[in-house]
């Protein structure tokens, strides 16, 4: 066993982090504060070809793993530029991962080389009100009109959606009741977003404002066939490779955080003095910081093993994908937290950033699946506990 | 064309350097290196001059030990065509360095051998002008703008000097080292570094080269600069001007 990462997974951490170093605190603090999309930081990870990640070659992108992914995103998280950097990119990496796996050929010559360089923009859209978890529950549908479709309902939480050309949306084909099992019956479009048949509503939220989070409502819009991703009533299993390393990525940019709040809380705690020396050498200071950093370390081995087992076709993506995320969310939130608390006062202050990371970390907890619901997944599939609702 | 490009493995600019208690080096555990900064700017100048001037051949050399190679790749990342690390352990004195260059460009034949104008680490700034004096080639150092003649028979180079620039022009092949101003270094892109790794690499033992290896100079202790000493703050400027008079002294 090689815990060492191997020299081109090093050389994407080094160069995704000098060239996030461009982009300073400031940079996301005032992105942040004024709800503003970030462009420059956006277009310079485009030019330089990063958010083609996991595009195979022969499509314009460079063909890696989730863990070279993983790496990426860690990186650009633990700059200072937190959530706001990581969703920047990561819909146009994992976003597309269905298509990739189950797209036409078409499909891929048309989309993926623009999603690649970074021109193409994709929102996800799984996620309804009145469903939530409960995926099989979405009452967004698509009935046929000759070859093609018409899709209406509403989807929520649609990250970037006022910047995606397209959608990945998850609808019904065929209702519940039809079905054999209740996840059957779904399809999977990527959708043009037009907006002449589509409303955007921004949420407004807590924490991770220069990337926005919408409301989608969709009347009658008109889709072509070519663009069903892989088969009719397939399309809530094809997700599942958007939303496995979703999961896997979103733990590595937890740790990211983490490992960001813990090393400014470290630096700080060396320098603030009180009572006449640093306020680190007091043990209520030091050991909360030494543990979140053994909690973030185990987390970042988690999550790589997740991302290994995916990158190599295991069978125990699920189970790995979900405690990686469950322990990240927790080690990453809880770093803040405490880093918070070692900045007293400060720490609340917009100015010392740690509020910002603290606001976005929270995100992990409920984002891309709540604790629970993931735990609830370990308990049934990892565990075989009988299913409890 | 061929340009042959000298890259260092240098400490981090950004890391917090400790010397060692007993002074003989500085403390390297969990210590990041990158290429030295100059040098990342003499491999863009190279890269540029190839992309300008109708394609040339990019080859970097570092001397030092075997981990030198992750520098070595960062720059086939950004461009570079191949690399040779010659290798050595331990510290090599600037004079072996140059003297190890100037073997190799004998093999490769160079119009151009582009370095940093110095280390970041022992600030030596020698390599270069040793280099020149070694082939006998003419030099042009402290670059800030490089420009080869149509027939790149040729090249001006201009220097920052004090109070000024200097314009030197110089028959190719000849040395030029790079100044801060030169260019801003392209980043590395994922694709870059995923070619990067089936570029050639090839490593030759400093041994192998048949130089002078005998040491001319020995560091003898490395000290940290004194503490900076806590500043005062005052209420007024009469209270200042009376400090700067009675106390610092200046005026």
């Amino acid at each position: 066993m090689d815990f060492e990462l191997d020299d081109d997974l090093k050389n994407i951490d080094q160069e995704a982090r000098r060239l996030a170093a461009n982009f300073d605190d400031e940079y996301w603090r005032d992105h942040d504060s004024r709800h503003e999309f970030p462009w420059d930081y956006y277009n310079r990870f485009a030019e330089n070809g990063w958010i083609g990640v996991l595009i195979p070659t022969h499509y314009g992108g460079a063909g890696l793993g989730v863990q070279a992914a993983g790496v990426l995103l860690r990186a650009v998280a633990s700059s200072g530029g937190a959530m706001n950097a990581a969703s920047a990119l990561h819909l146009s990496i994992f976003g597309m991962g269905p298509v990739i796996h189950h797209g036409s050929e078409e499909m891929k010559e048309k989309y993926l080389p623009p999603t690649a360089t970074g021109e193409l923009h994709v929102s996800f859209g799984v996620t309804e009100d009145d469903a939530g978890t409960d995926t099989s529950g979405i009452r967004t549908s698509a009935r046929r009109n000759g070859d093609d479709w018409i899709i209406t309902g509403k989807k929520i939480w649609n990250t970037k959606a006022q910047q995606a050309q397209k959608i990945l949306l998850l609808v019904r084909t065929t209702p519940k009741e039809e079905c054999r099992r209740p996840l059957d019956g779904m399809s999977l479009f990527l959708a043009d977003l037009d907006r002449d048949y589509c409303e955007i509503r921004e949420i407004p939220k807590l924490g991770r404002n220069a990337v926005n989070s919408n409301e989608v409502f969709i009347n009658d819009l008109p889709v072509s066939g070519s663009d069903l991703v892989g088969e009719v009533g397939r399309g809530f299993y094809q997700l599942l490779d958007g939303l496995n390393p979703e999961r896997i990525v979103l733990a590595a940019e937890a740790v990211g955080i983490g490992r960001r709040a813990i090393e400014c809380a470290t630096a700080y705690a060396g320098k603030r003095e009180v009572f006449g020396r640093p306020i680190g050498k007091n043990q209520a200071i030091a050991h909360p910081l030494a543990d979140s950093h053994s909690e973030l370390e185990a987390a970042d081995l988690l999550w790589q093993k997740a991302a290994w087992e995916y990158d190599r076709g295991g069978k125990n993506i699920g189970g790995l994908a979900n405690m990686a995320k469950i322990r990240a969310a927790e080690a990453g939130f809880r770093a803040c937290d405490r880093a918070m608390q070692v900045f007293g006062g400060f720490g609340y202050a917009t100015e010392y950033n740690i509020e910002r990371y603290w606001r976005e970390a929270r995100l992990m907890r409920i984002a891309p699946v709540s604790q629970e619901m993931a735990l609830n997944y370990v308990a049934e599939h990892v565990l075989g506990l009988p299913k409890s609702y | 064309m061929k340009i042959l490009v000298a890259v260092k493995r240098v400490p981090d600019p950004n890391a917090t350097i400790k010397v060692r208690p007993d002074g003989t080096g500085i403390v390297t555990d969990n210590l990041k290196y990158v290429v030295n900064p100059f040098c990342e700017i003499a491999i863009e100048e190279a890269l540029r001059i190839k992309e300008n001037h109708g394609g040339a051949e990019v080859v970097l050399v570092s001397v030092g030990e075997q981990v030198c190679q992750e520098q070595l790749r960062t720059g086939l990342a950004m461009g570079a065509d191949r690399a040779i690390l010659v290798l050595q352990d331990g510290d090599v004195e600037p004079v072996i360095v140059a003297r190890a260059l100037a073997k190799l460009v004998e093999q490769e034949q160079p119009d151009i051998v582009m370095l940093g104008k110095q280390a970041i680490d022992d600030d030596s700034n020698v390599v270069g002008q040793m280099l020149a004096e070694m082939l006998g080639w003419g030099q042009g150092t402290f670059a800030s703008e490089v420009k080869l003649s149509e027939d790149k028979s040729s090249a001006v180079v201009t220097r920052e000097v004090d109070g000024g620039l200097e314009d030197v022009e110089m028959p190719l092949p000849a040395i030029i080292t790079a100044d801060l101003r030169l260019n801003e270094p392209r980043y590395a892109s994922l694709p870059g570094i995923m070619k990067a790794r089936k570029k050639e690499l090839k490593e030759i033992p400093l041994g192998d080269l048949g130089i002078d290896q005998s040491v001319q100079v020995k560091v003898h202790k490395l000290s940290p600069p004194p503490e900076r000493q806590a500043g005062k703050k005052v209420e007024t400027v009469q209270e200042l001007v009376d400090l700067l008079h009675t106390e610092a002294k200046v005026i």
